[in-house]
C-alpha cells in the first residue's frame, strides 16, 4: 500500500522534546496525534506531525515506574486534549497542561483503564439458561440440562 | 426566490405517495445482497468445530463428542465468516430475516 | 454579572451521541465550555489483547456506526502495509466505491441533523429520505445498512457484478437529482443563511493551529484532503479538496453539500474504471512492525497507529479519530458565543463521539 509510506520515526528524550516540537511548529507542522503504548518495562509515546501530507513521528521512551512528561500545549494548544487523555487512560503524569481537567475528561467506571498490559482474566461463562422449559424458540428440550460446552475460550459475557 | 426554495419540494411531496412503507403491516422485502439469517443443514455437518472457532462473537457452540450444534441468535452478526470456512458447506446465509429471536437461549440442533 | 453553569448533554435532542459540556454562561453569553467525555467508552483499544488481528476487522468496523466502513478499510490498510500485502486492484476500487457511498450517507445524515438543530424538521426528513436510497444501494451490495462487513485483510469479501453496477448508476442519477433539490434549500434559503451565517468563525490560522481536520479545516480555506495521499483507488482518481474562505458554519455546510456531488462523481469514475480480477489475496502469518495509516473519513483525517510484534494479537492499536482532533476547535468556538448557538456549533464540527472515545 503506497499510502504515505514515507513516515519517519525520530527518537527524542525528555530533555530534547520541547525544542524539537518547537522546531516543528516553526516549520509549520500540524499536530496529528499523541499516543502511548504501555510495554512491559516502559511507556512509549509517539507524537505525530503532518506537513503537506508527510508524516513525521517523534518517539519518546519513558520508564514505566516514573512516567512523567512535560506538556507541549504551550507550543500546540490543541495538545491538551491528547495529554488529558493520556493521563486519564494510562496514568501518565503530564506537567503543565494548558487546560487541565484533573482526571475528569474521561469519566470511566474504572480509573486508568489502560494502566497495565496484562490481559484481564476472563470471567467464567455463566451457565447458559438452556435448561429453562419456558422458552418458545426452537430449542430442543435438552435431555441433560448440561448444554454443549463452548469450544471458544474467549468469553465476552461480562 | 430565497424564501420559497422549500415550497417546491413540499408541494411535490404533498402530491406524491409517501416513500415510507407501513412496516410491520406490510412485509419488508429483502434486497438482493442482504444478510438475513444463518441456516444450518444438519446432514452434512461433521462437527469439526471450525465455525465455532472462527465466529467473532462466539455465537456458535459446537460439541463434537455429543454431536450438538447450537447458535445464539442474538449474538450472531450475520458476518458470514462461518459460511466461508465450513468445509462441508452445511451453513448458508439467506437474505430474509425470518422470525426474530425472543429469548437468549441457544438454538440446538443435534 | 453572576455566572451560571449550564450542563449540555449527554442527553440532548440535537446530539447524535452523548457528550457532556459544562457551559459557563454569563447572561446568555457562553464564557467557557468544559467538555467531559466517556459516556460511550468501550475500551476497544484494549480488545486487541483478546482478538486476533484477522477478526479485529469486525471490531474496528464497529467503532462507529456512521463512518464504519472507512474504519475497517483503514485498519486493513494499516495491517496490509505492515505485512506487505499487495491488494488486487479490483478490491481497491470496490473499497473506494463503498467508501464514497459511506461518505454520501454520512453527509446526508449530517445535513439532516443540522436542519433538525435549526428547527427545520421537514428538511431533516427530506435529507434522510434521500439517504434511504443510498442505504438501499449499500444493503444490496454488501448486505448491511450500517455495518458493511465487506473489508478483510487482503481485499474485500464480496464482489459487485455488472448488473449491480448498472443498478447503482441508475440509482445514483436519481440520488443526484434529489441531492440537488435539497442542497438548493441549504445553500439559498434565507432562514438557513441567517441561522448559520457568521456563527462560529474559525480563521485559517486558527483552524490549522488547533489541529482541525476534514470539512472543518477545508471550510476555513486550507486545502487538505487525505484522499490526496493516493490510497486505495485514489491514485487513479483526481480529488480536488473543496474549500471555502469564510470559515463559519454556513461555509462548513456548503463544503459538505459540494462534497456530496464530488462523491457521486468519484463513484461514477470508479465504476467506469474498475478493472476485472480477483477480489482478495490470501494472507498467512503474523504481522510484525508498525505503521500509521491515514485516510479521509467523512469527518476528516483518521490516523490508525498499529503496532504488531509477531504474534497473532496486535501489540497496540490506537485510533485518532477526526472528531477528537476537532474538539479543541469546538472548545475555542464556544468561547464567546450565544447560548442559542450552542447546538449549531456542536453539530457543525460533525461530532461522532463513539469514534472519539473508543
Amino acid at each position: 500500500m503506497s499510502t504515505g509510506t514515507d513516515q519517519t520515526f525520530e527518537t527524542v528524550t525528555i530533555a530534547t522534546l520541547l525544542d524539537k516540537v518547537g522546531a516543528m511548529r516553526k516549520e509549520g507542522y500540524r499536530l496529528v496525534q499523541i499516543g502511548a503504548t504501555r510495554l512491559p518495562e516502559q511507556v512509549e509515546l509517539t507524537y505525530s506531525f503532518d506537513l503537506d501530507n508527510r508524516l513525521a513521528n517523534l518517539r519518546l521512551q519513558l520508564p514505566a515506574a516514573e512516567a512523567r512528561v512535560p506538556s507541549i500545549s504551550s507550543i500546540y494548544w490543541c495538545a491538551f486534549l491528547y495529554e488529558n487523555e493520556l493521563h486519564d487512560l494510562f496514568n501518565l503524569q503530564v506537567d503543565g497542561m494548558a487546560v487541565d481537567f484533573h482526571g475528569h475528561l474521561y469519566e470511566t467506571a474504572v480509573k486508568f483503564p489502560f494502566g497495565s498490559t496484562k490481559a484481564p482474566v476472563a470471567k467464567p461463562a455463566p451457565a447458559p439458561a438452556a435448561g429453562q422449559p419456558a422458552s418458545k424458540a426452537t430449542v430442543e428440550p435438552a435431555a441433560s440440562s448440561n448444554p454443549a460446552q463452548p469450544v471458544s475460550t474467549l468469553d465476552f459475557r461480562l | 426566490m430565497p424564501y420559497f426554495e422549500m415550497s417546491r419540494l413540499v408541494l411535490k411531496w404533498a402530491l406524491t405517495k409517501p416513500p415510507t412503507s407501513r412496516y410491520p403491516f406490510e412485509a419488508r422485502h429483502a434486497l438482493a445482497g442482504s444478510r438475513g439469517r444463518l441456516i444450518f443443514t444438519k446432514d452434512n455437518c461433521v462437527y469439526c468445530t471450525v465455525c465455532a472457532k472462527k465466529c467473532p462473537t462466539g455465537a456458535l457452540v459446537v460439541n463434537r463428542a455429543q454431536k450438538k450444534w447450537a447458535i445464539d441468535r442474538l449474538r450472531c452478526i450475520t458476518c458470514g465468516y462461518c459460511v466461508e470456512v465450513c468445509p462441508k458447506k452445511s451453513l448458508e446465509l439467506t437474505t430474509s430475516h425470518g422470525t426474530p429471536a425472543v429469548t437468549k437461549d441457544l438454538e440446538f440442533y443435534s | 454579572m453572576a455566572r451560571t453553569i449550564i450542563p449540555f448533554g449527554p442527553q440532548h435532542p440535537v446530539l447524535p451521541e452523548p457528550i457532556h459540556l459544562d457551559l459557563v454562561v454569563e447572561d446568555e453569553k457562553v464564557i467557557e465550555a468544559r467538555p467531559s467525555i466517556g459516556f460511550i467508552h468501550r475500551g476497544l483499544e484494549k480488545l486487541v489483547e483478546k482478538k486476533d488481528y484477522v477478526e479485529f476487522v469486525y471490531v474496528a468496523e464497529r467503532i462507529c456506526g456512521i463512518c464504519s466502513f472507512i474504519h475497517g478499510q483503514t485498519y486493513c490498510q494499516a495491517v496490509e502495509a505492515i505485512m506487505n500485502v499487495s491488494v488486487p486492484p479490483r478490491a481497491l476500487y470496490l473499497r473506494t466505491i463503498w467508501g464514497e457511498l459511506s461518505r454520501l450517507h454520512s453527509h446526508l445524515l449530517w445535513l439532516g441533523l443540522m436542519a433538525d438543530a435549526m428547527g427545520f424538521e421537514s428538511l431533516f426528513m427530506h435529507s434522510w429520505r434521500v439517504r434511504e436510497r443510498v442505504l438501499n444501494i449499500i444493503e444490496a451490495t454488501t448486505g448491511g445498512r450500517v455495518i458493511f462487513g465487506s473489508c478483510k485483510i487482503g481485499g474485500v469479501r464480496r464482489d459487485i457484478d455488472a448488473d449491480g453496477f448498472q443498478n447503482m448508476l441508475a440509482e445514483l442519477t436519481q440520488i443526484e437529482r434529489d441531492i440537488r433539490e435539497i442542497t438548493k434549500v441549504f445553500i439559498h434559503d434565507n432562514s438557513v443563511k441567517a441561522r448559520l451565517g457568521g456563527v462560529g468563525v474559525l480563521s485559517r490560522q486558527d483552524a490549522y493551529d488547533l489541529g482541525c481536520v476534514g470539512p472543518t479545516l477545508r471550510a476555513s480555506g486550507v486545502a487538505q484532503d487525505m484522499r490526496q495521499l493516493g490510497y486505495a483507488a485514489f491514485k487513479d482518481l483526481q480529488v480536488e479538496p473543496i474549500t471555502r474562505p469564510e470559515g463559519d458554519s454556513y461555509a462548513r455546510c456548503s463544503v459538505r453539500c459540494e462534497e456530496l456531488l464530488q462523491s457521486i462523481d468519484l463513484i461514477r469514475q470508479a465504476i467506469s474504471k474498475i478493472p476485472a480480477g480477483e477480489i482478495a489475496v490470501k494472507v498467512a502469518g503474523n504481522p510484525n512492525g508498525e505503521f500509521i495509516a491515514r485516510t479521509e473519513q467523512p469527518r476528516g483525517e483518521v490516523a490508525y497507529c498499529v503496532k504488531a510484534n509477531g504474534t497473532k494479537n496486535l501489540q497496540r492499536f490506537r485510533v485518532r479519530t477526526p472528531t477528537f482532533a476537532n474538539l479543541p476547535a469546538l472548545v475555542k468556538m464556544l468561547q464567546g458565543c450565544e447560548l442559542a448557538d450552542v447546538p449549531v456549533l456542536v453539530l457543525t464540527i460533525d461530532p461522532c463521539i463513539s469514534c472519539t472515545e473508543r
